[in-house]
């Protein structure tokens, strides 16, 4: 059996799954200011008489360290950044202890100025002076040759407690996220490690001993000892949560849009084959652009809570939240109100009335009854709602593209499925099925699909290598991986050495040895030609362990379908 | 956090899969680094620096400028239409304001493509400039355009495509002709008779330096400018003048053409040639990227500048203000220069030949305009090749007077299929392209 669990704003929900589908389920209130409480409570009533070796394992989507980056408690920590020439990385100044030190190299990875060792060597002796434990070192196109960030490492090692670098962060190019990534890895370090710590010890403490994982904002999962050296990638793991829950029940040979309908915002993935897409760089969170891995998810302003008014004599939804509906006494009305008044809904704690004096102004500027106006409310809902998936998709389509095999053959997503969780989901399934041109299905056990999405989903990871023959290396600097090559290694020996690399990756960050679905992000080679002659070749190759679920969710998932 | 003075958008089309040849300098390989520093320096995440996916051109955007023998597919490959789309592409989003400035950053290039395409010379198929142009005039009704070359070889093919057009400005920048392909652009080819002056050629001896450009664009270009209003300024930004150039002798610098760059202030730029693809072109991008933005460029250095070092002598700072002076007067009399071609003549006719070095072959032109008050004259071109085609083109200028485009379809009814492979007439007036072929 697995435990899932998914911390929300409110509540957290926990499963269990297993043999017989949904083993258990059970949602508990999420206490901000106690996250761990939360946690333990919520581990401890799932596992309630169950011994703990019958639990392979627990995958925890926590929001510790998205609720510090949004809410800017960050812990002190300092950055170390040599650009070179280009744009002043004064630019990308991330915090107070930012630091702008000497030392380039090239994009082709040549050294072209050293750094000053004596230079580091001041900053280190300041920063401990002022307490900083914790920092990032990142240097422009050290992503090619990490030989200046390990150098800058050697002489920051004796004065810090953990050093984050650029090029173990991400293998792709770009030098101000990579710094921003760095940044927020070396910022949440202390109470990601200290959340975990607590957690393991407490739970073994009480004769729990099973193994943890947590979900990744790319929807796959990382054995929590991994992910000390990685804690920026715990960021941002709800949305995936929800995705993930919806991938067993998505139709396996076609495109679909997975919505979950939230109080404040609707959000949007896109699932191709049951294979979810990934955003092309990384999550946005805050002021931060990152190059942390995450699915390609768009979020709108536009959800249960949403606040309805007028604009010139037309209805507005959106895209603020000032609070919950006026069926639960909030102050403005919403288009859960407008469920109530339809009678579309089942719960019972809301008060219809307070919501049909909530839409009856609204009713009266726009002179119809309040049922028509409750109608209009919900239908400009789901059509909103519709509106940004067709925009969601003509995004991802519009995406530049560098060859004309891919112009010429340019895959273009084209779903016509729909799957929805959230609490109005129902309701809305059916309407936005008659309005468009999508079918619409509600995800099954929504309630809790992010929570089964958590404890059912893979771990994933990714490789960049690259080779130059003419400089005779194949060097992928995220696995501190280097080795000479001769002249006529090929894009095919470096897809070898990238899947070997990629297997040993995904086993030591906790993956299942039956769950390696290695798939190919990026695999180019290039003659180099130096005056006139061909001299050797650039290759480049990005794989993957694709987002998805654990070899035998199936078992699970279709005994959960016809629950 | 960074943000750009002015929205600018991108179209990158390296086009990864396309090369003249494996080890031509028109490679696969000559985007790739430019690509690398691009995306490391984080310039697409800039607030108001906005990627866009290049469009393909269609066959009747082509037929707008050229006149392909046999036809367009067969002059050019996919990569043609690519990148003459990401000039579209970009231009689409000026005139529809969701950028300010563009840059089409595509290959292959196309400034010495010209009217009639028999094939490829200097690394060009078809004009992707002109394509652009002539789109947003049968698209947006822009009129006056300006075309300012700065690639280090002269753009023959653009001042071919414009020499009868008094309502396209094309100033050439580039090294002498007497030392670099494709050997033309001096000071006295100055346009046609309806059109002297629209086009100024600004030869520059070898060695020219940041002081030697950016004196011909401040005392030259902009005050032309400013005289000739034009309602959009297109660079056809190639990057071969830098000292690194593996075909060129130039000493000009990254910090210089975004320097350049930002003194002209184009409305849109389009790539032409540029071939230190490590050296240089990752740098001068760069610099021309945040020009455009209005983002400061003033540390984008590539490795080796040394601004000493590539400083220019006193002797070519006096041939460069010599030139000026002599191209500014020619402009200054374009009037004159025009009533004297025209005299009293009916028709003016140039004989020519025109080399297809890519493609290594020899194409021979009769032409004749007719001379006309009224509009820039209709214009017939009697081609041949060295491999085959004989075409006849006949093009009915945008502007065309009724007596002009009378004239232009008397032409074209009158030729005998028999002598002529193609006979074509071009019609901007309607916007139409009308071929007969020999039975
Ligand atoms: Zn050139
Ligand atoms: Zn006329």
């Amino acid at each position: 059996m697995i435990i899932g669990l998914d911390v929300g704003g409110t509540h957290t929900d926990i499963v269990l799954v297993g043999e017989s589908g949904l083993e258990r389920k059970i949602k508990v209130p999420t206490d901000t200011s106690a996250l761990f409480q939360t946690v333990l409570t919520g581990i401890e009533k799932i596992t309630a008489n169950i011994p703990s070796e019958k639990i392979k394992h627990a995958v925890l989507s926590t929001t510790l360290t998205t609720n510090a980056i949004v809410r800017d408690k960050l812990s002190p920590a300092a950055m170390i950044v040599s650009g070179g020439p280009g744009i002043d990385p004064e630019a990308f100044r991330t915090n107070e202890h930012y630091f702008t030190v000497s030392g380039s190299i090239d994009h082709s990875g040549k050294e072209i100025k050293p750094i000053d060792e004596n230079q580091i060597e001041e900053i280190a002796r300041r920063l401990k002076s002022e307490g900083i434990r914790h920092v990032g070192v990142v240097g422009k196109f050290s992503a090619r040759n990490p030989d200046h960030e390990l150098e800058i490492e050697k002489i920051l090692a004796p004065y810090f407690d953990k050093i984050f670098l650029g090029h173990r962060i991400s293998g792709h190019l770009n030098f101000p996220r990579r710094i921003a990534t760095t940044f927020l890895n070396a910022s949440v370090y202390p109470i990601h490690k200290e959340f975990f710590e607590a957690v393991k010890s407490t739970l073994k403490q009480k004769g729990i001993s099973i193994p943890i994982y947590i979900l990744k904002a790319d929807g796959g999962t990382m054995h929590f000892d991994a992910s000390i050296d990685f804690p920026g990638q715990s960021v941002l793991s709800g949305p995936s949560a929800s995705v993930m829950g919806s991938v067993a029940f998505a139709p396996e040979d076609k495109e679909t849009i997975v919505m979950d309908i939230g109080g404040t915002t609707t959000d949007m993935a896109v699932l191709i084959n049951q294979v979810p897409l990934l955003s092309p760089l990384g999550i946005e969170i805050g002021k931060y652009k990152t190059l942390i891995r995450a699915l390609n998810s768009y979020s709108i302003g536009m959800g249960g809570d949403s606040v309805v008014r007028i604009e010139g004599d037309s209805l507005k939804i959106g895209p603020d939240r000032i609070g919950p509906a006026m069926a639960y006494g909030g102050p403005v009305p919403t288009p859960t109100d407008a469920l109530f008044v339809l009678d579309k809904t089942d719960d019972v704690n809301g008060d219809k009335n307070k919501s049909i004096n909530g839409l009856t102004p609204i009713a009266e500027k726009l002179g119809i009854t309040v049922e028509e106006a409750a109608f209009e409310i919900f239908d400009l809902a789901c059509q909103d709602i519709l509106t940004h998936a067709r925009k969601m998709i003509e995004r991802i389509n519009s995406k530049p593209v560098y060859t004309i095999k891919e112009v010429l053959t340019g895959y273009q997503l084209k779903p016509r499925h729909i799957m929805v969780l959230g609490g109005p989901a129902s309701y809305f399934a059916e309407h936005m099925e008659q309005i468009s041109e999508f079918t619409v299905q509600r995800v099954p056990q929504w309630s809790v699909a992010n929570a089964i999405g958590a404890a059912l989903s893979r771990t994933t990871c990714e490789v960049t290598l690259f080779a130059d023959t003419q400089k005779g290396v194949a060097m992928a600097p995220g696995e501190s991986f280097s080795k000479p090559v001769k002249s006529n290694f090929t894009k095919k020996d470096a897809m070898e050495l990238g899947y070997d690399l990629l297997r040993q990756k995904a086993l030591q960050t906790g993956a299942d040895i039956d769950d390696l679905d290695l798939d190919v992000l990026e695999d180019l080679e290039f003659n180099m030609v130096r005056g006139f002659r061909l001299t050797g070749k650039n290759i480049r190759v990005k794989l993957q362990v694709k987002p998805g679920l654990i070899h035998n969710y199936k078992m699970i998932t279709d005994k959960i379908a016809a629950m | 956090m960074l943000s750009a003075k002015h929205k600018t958008g991108l179209v990158f089309f390296p086009a990864f899969d396309w090369a003249i040849s494996p080890t031509h300098p028109e490679r696969e390989e000559r985007l790739l680094y430019t690509q690398d520093q691009v995306f490391e320096e984080g310039l697409l995440d800039i607030e108001g620096i906005i990627e866009y996916k290049a469009n393909v051109v269609n066959i009747k955007d082509v037929q707008r400028v050229h006149f392909c023998a046999p036809d367009e597919k067969t002059v050019m490959t996919e990569s043609h239409f690519i990148s003459a789309g990401g000039a579209k592409t970009i231009a689409d989003a000026v005139m529809n304001k969701n950028i300010e400035k563009g840059f089409a950053l595509v290959r292959p290039p196309g400034h010495h493509a010209m009217r009639i395409v028999h094939g490829g010379r200097g690394f060009c198929n078809v004009n992707n400039e002109a394509i652009m142009i002539e789109y947003l005039r049968s698209a947006y009704n822009v009129d006056r355009v300006a075309i300012i070359d700065t690639d280090c070889h002269h753009g023959d093919g653009t001042q071919d495509i414009y020499w009868h057009d008094p309502d396209t400005m094309f100033i050439s920048l580039h090294q002498d002709g007497r030392t670099l392909y494709p050997g033309s652009g001096f000071p006295e080819e100055l346009g046609g008779p309806m059109a002297a002056g629209s086009t100024l050629n600004v030869p520059l001896p070898p060695y020219t330096s940041e002081e030697g450009f950016l004196y011909v664009i401040r005392e030259l270009v902009l005050p032309i400018l400013d005289e000739f209003k034009p309602d959009i300024i297109i660079n056809s930004a190639g990057q071969d003048n830098h000292f690194t150039d593996p075909l060129t002798n130039m000493h000009f610098s990254a910090q210089g053409y975004a320097d350049l760059t930002s003194l002209l202030k184009p409305d849109i730029a389009v790539l032409e040639g540029g071939y230190s693809i490590e050296g240089a072109l990752p740098y001068v991008n760069v610099g021309i990227i945040l020009a455009m933005a209005g983002v400061d460029y003033s540390n984008v250095k590539e490795p080796g500048y040394d601004h000493s070092q590539l400083r220019q002598s006193t002797q070519i700072t006096q041939v460069i203000e010599k030139t000026c002076d002599t191209v500014m007067s020619n402009w200054n009399a374009r009037e004159l220069i025009r009533m004297r071609m025209k005299g009293n003549k009916k028709f003016d006719k140039r004989r020519r030949s025109v080399m297809y070095d890519t493609d290594g072959f020899y194409e021979h032109q009769n032409e004749t305009i007719r001379i006309c008050s009224d509009c820039s004259g209709v214009l017939k071109i009697d081609s041949t090749s060295d491999i085959g085609q004989h075409i006849l083109a006949v093009h009915v200028p945008r502007k065309a007077c009724r007596a002009c485009r009378e004239q232009g379809f008397e032409w074209y009814d009158s030729a005998s299929e028999r002598n002529y492979d193609m006979i074509i007439l071009q019609n901007r007036v309607d916007d139409t392209y009308q071929i007969r072929k020999k039975p």
